[in-house]
């Protein structure tokens, strides 16, 4: 679940990290009351999980209250890269001294969170790390263990700073670190994180993105940031109707797992595939071979009837599809003769003929000799395993498009 | 011979009573397995299959005449897993199977350093486990035990694969080309997971039987640059080849989505096919673009090694 920066500040001050005395809100006036309690300039910042906003004009400075409040307005309705604003953050324009970087990421080759710090802050960090690699810090921690401050510090003195700026800034990175195992985030970083003219050191902006499958435990802290259950897990993209449809008849039942995706795909060949590896795989063979998916999927586990048959049904009436290949790797779990009936009941039900409209089924494994008795009864073309994912796929595409390219 | 595993070697399944455990221990008895105690607190005095199931796995080892078991297959509900793990590797449990999946990441890598503090290996989680063809597996790969036996016939070809399914696509293809396979290892599909194609090489390079390695990967990672960097750094005698899925995540529209397997999604630019197989091919590991091209490369590159 990415989190909006009006929530990421509000998960570091939870943490005891300080930030400046912003304020949040979906309506202009209101924008202009908090600019008139902070009394100063400010920055008005639209609120979007998307990069880009300053070049977009998401990002506006105002000298006074009112200017504050048509900034607010003009931001409001401002979609950026297909994102409409959830509100905005008018923040304190701060008088900065120095800007840093502090961020946590997981490092999967070595199992273990690392932390990141540079004292040339406000920048993209991975340009930083490849024109000044000396300005920073780095340094694994463990998820076993508990963690000791020293080791934000050595991150921090690794950067090349010291003196107070050192002292005032281990707590935070250290707090930082701890809220990250914490909070189960997959990235927590502080960018610019800035010492100010007053000598003090805040958060100006933060970017957290907690991991989907640590949201059931995490469920306090998304309640406390007034993120309702309606949002889901805030998914890169707004699903398609294709994709809200999978996923509700997924929901419907505990066996199995079914998954849909179109977003991307425009051709006219319906995948009824699976499971995780031999998905991709097929796909790859359908378009190495000319062929154009029309969706994504993937069949998981031991699905029902009702399953196999919700998904080929979404896959079929797509626009443009008129036919579906049905291919797995060979399976061990799921029953061949389970999915050969759903895709056979999702034609008929359609008013389809499934000997027609099944281009390929090819799903070698567990029950195939009762799923290939079903497939004979219907007229449909069937292999088993001693024809490979590359050669089904390739029928598939044949038989759809009517060619297959060399 | 093999890796990890061989005829005598004992395990355990913690969670046996759920459905997918009962079914598994079923598989793996049939195979031939030696399963000397399953644990699910509150079922202890009740049995799978045959299985004794305890409260707790310090109660299978005194059952087990205060033999600790060699390894364990972990298939308990992900908020447990992590706690179901550390007590077998503080029991002194070497070999973890994690076959749940969702798991949260601090849990997986809090196990994994806790593993590798003990000397113990894990693999997975989200995996189907390992097989030696004709001799045992433990975890569900390969399915039930005549549909393992029919894609699993003993050979020379080590498998490790970050989807399990692929495991036996694969291994199928090699056994109906008579090479057969001498270990499979369904690594997991997860961002982090307990033992990499690098990690596991040593132990297919200290295994005779072993004459080359086909690995299975995906976008996502950095574990086939960790392989290349092995494999540049260690005159191996094994010659691998890797087949690469989801080369059309690489497309400008698909950026940021996941597919597949958790670990499958692109973060940076190294994590995508393109720049896998670009590293691989680099470190003299030929990517093929069809499973089936496997077999006839594998013998042609067993032949010219022996040539040598």
């Amino acid at each position: 679940m990415r989190f909006f920066e009006y929530e990421a500040r509000e998960i570091v001050k939870r943490a005891g990290i300080p930030v400046t005395d912003y304020g949040f809100t979906t309506d202009a006036a209101e924008a202009k009351t908090i600019a008139e309690r902070i009394g100063g300039p400010t920055v008005i910042k639209s609120q979007v999980l998307t990069g880009g906003r300053m070049k977009a004009g998401g990002v506006k400075f105002a000298d006074t209250p009112d200017e504050a409040r048509q900034h607010a307005e003009d931001i409001l309705q401002l979609e950026i890269n297909g994102h409409w604003p959830r509100g905005v953050l008018v923040d304190p324009k701060a008088e900065v001294k120095q800007e840093y970087y502090a961020g946590v990421v997981w490092d999967g080759t070595a199992k273990k969170p690392l932390m990141l710090f540079s004292d040339m802050g406000g920048i993209d960090i991975e340009q930083v790390a490849e024109d000044h690699p000396d300005h920073v810090g780095r340094g694994h921690f463990s998820a076993l263990e508990p963690f000791h401050d020293f080791q934000a510090k050595q991150v921090i003195a690794a950067a090349g700073v010291t003196g107070k700026p050192l002292q005032r800034l281990t707590p935070v990175l250290a707090r930082l670190a701890r809220l990250f195992l914490e909070g189960d985030m997959l990235l927590a970083e502080i960018n610019p994180l800035a010492e100010l003219t007053d000598g003090s050191f805040v958060a100006l902006d933060a970017h957290m993105e907690m991991e989907d499958e640590g949201m059931p435990r995490q469920k306090a802290l998304i309640k406390a940031l007034g993120i309702g259950a309606e949002e889901g897990t805030r998914e890169g993209h707004t699903p398609t109707p294709f994709e809200e449809a999978v996923k509700a008849i997924d929901a419907a039942d505990h066996r199995g797992v079914i998954q849909g995706k179109d977003t991307g795909f425009h051709g006219n060949i319906g995948l009824v595939i699976g499971a995780g590896g031999g998905s991709l795989t097929l796909t790859d063979a359908v378009r190495q071979q000319g062929g154009k998916p029309a969706n994504y999927s993937e069949i998981g586990g031991n699905p029902s009837v009702a399953k196999a048959c919700g998904l080929a049904k979404e896959v079929l009436q797509k626009d443009g599809v008129e036919k579906i290949a049905v291919m797995m790797s060979i399976v061990s779990n799921t029953r061949v003769d389970i999915v050969a009936r759903g895709v056979i009941k999702a034609c008929l039900e359609l008013g389809k003929d499934p000997g027609e409209t099944i281009a390929i089924f090819r799903i070698p494994g567990a029950w195939e000799d009762e799923g290939f008795k079903i497939l004979d009864k219907y007229g449909i073309e069937y292999c088993d395993r001693s024809v490979s994912l590359w050669d089904a796929a390739g029928r598939a595409v044949a038989k759809i498009q009517g060619e297959v390219a060399a | 011979m093999s890796i990890l595993i061989d005829e005598n070697t004992t395990f355990i399944i913690q969670g046996i009573t759920g459905r997918e455990a009962v079914n598994l221990t079923r598989e793996c008895l049939d195979y031939g397995s030696k399963i000397v105690g399953g644990v699910t607190p509150g079922r202890k005095g009740r049995e799978v299959h045959g299985v004794p199931v305890f409260d707790t796995v310090e109660q299978v080892v005194e059952h087990n005449g205060g033999v600790v078991p060699d390894g364990s297959v972990v298939t308990v509900p992900p908020a447990g897993t992590k706690d179901a793990v550390i007590e077998a590797l503080d029991a002194g449990i070497k070999t973890i199977v994690i076959v749940t999946e969702r798991i949260p990441r601090r849990d997986v890598a809090a196990m994994v350093e806790f593993a590798d503090q003990q000397g113990a290996r894990i693999i997975g989680p989200n995996c189907l486990g390992l097989i030696v063809p004709g001799v045992a597996k433990m975890g569900g790969i390969g399915g039930p035990a005549k549909n393992a036996e029919q894609a699993y016939q003993p050979g020379s070809v080590g498998v490790m694969s970050r989807s399990g399914g692929m495991t036996t696509e694969i291994s199928s293809t090699l056994t109906a080309a008579g090479l057969g396979v001498s270990t499979a290892v369904s690594i997991g599909g997860d961002a982090i997971i307990g033992s990499t194609y690098a990690e596991l090489m040593p132990y297919f390079e200290a295994d005779p039987q072993t004459e080359a390695i086909v690995i299975y990967t995906e976008p996502g990672g950095r574990m086939e640059a960790q392989l290349s960097a092995w494999v540049k750094e260690n005159n191996s005698r094994l010659p691998i080849i890797a087949f690469m899925a989801g080369k059309f995540m690489d497309d400008e529209e698909m950026q940021g989505m996941s597919f597949g397997h958790a670990g499958t999604i692109v973060e940076g630019k190294e994590d995508s096919a393109t720049e896998k197989i670009a590293r691989l091919q680099e470190a003299g590991i030929p990517v093929v673009e069809r499973i089936d091209e496997i077999p006839d490369l594998v013998k042609a590159k067993i032949a010219e090694r022996s040539a040598a």
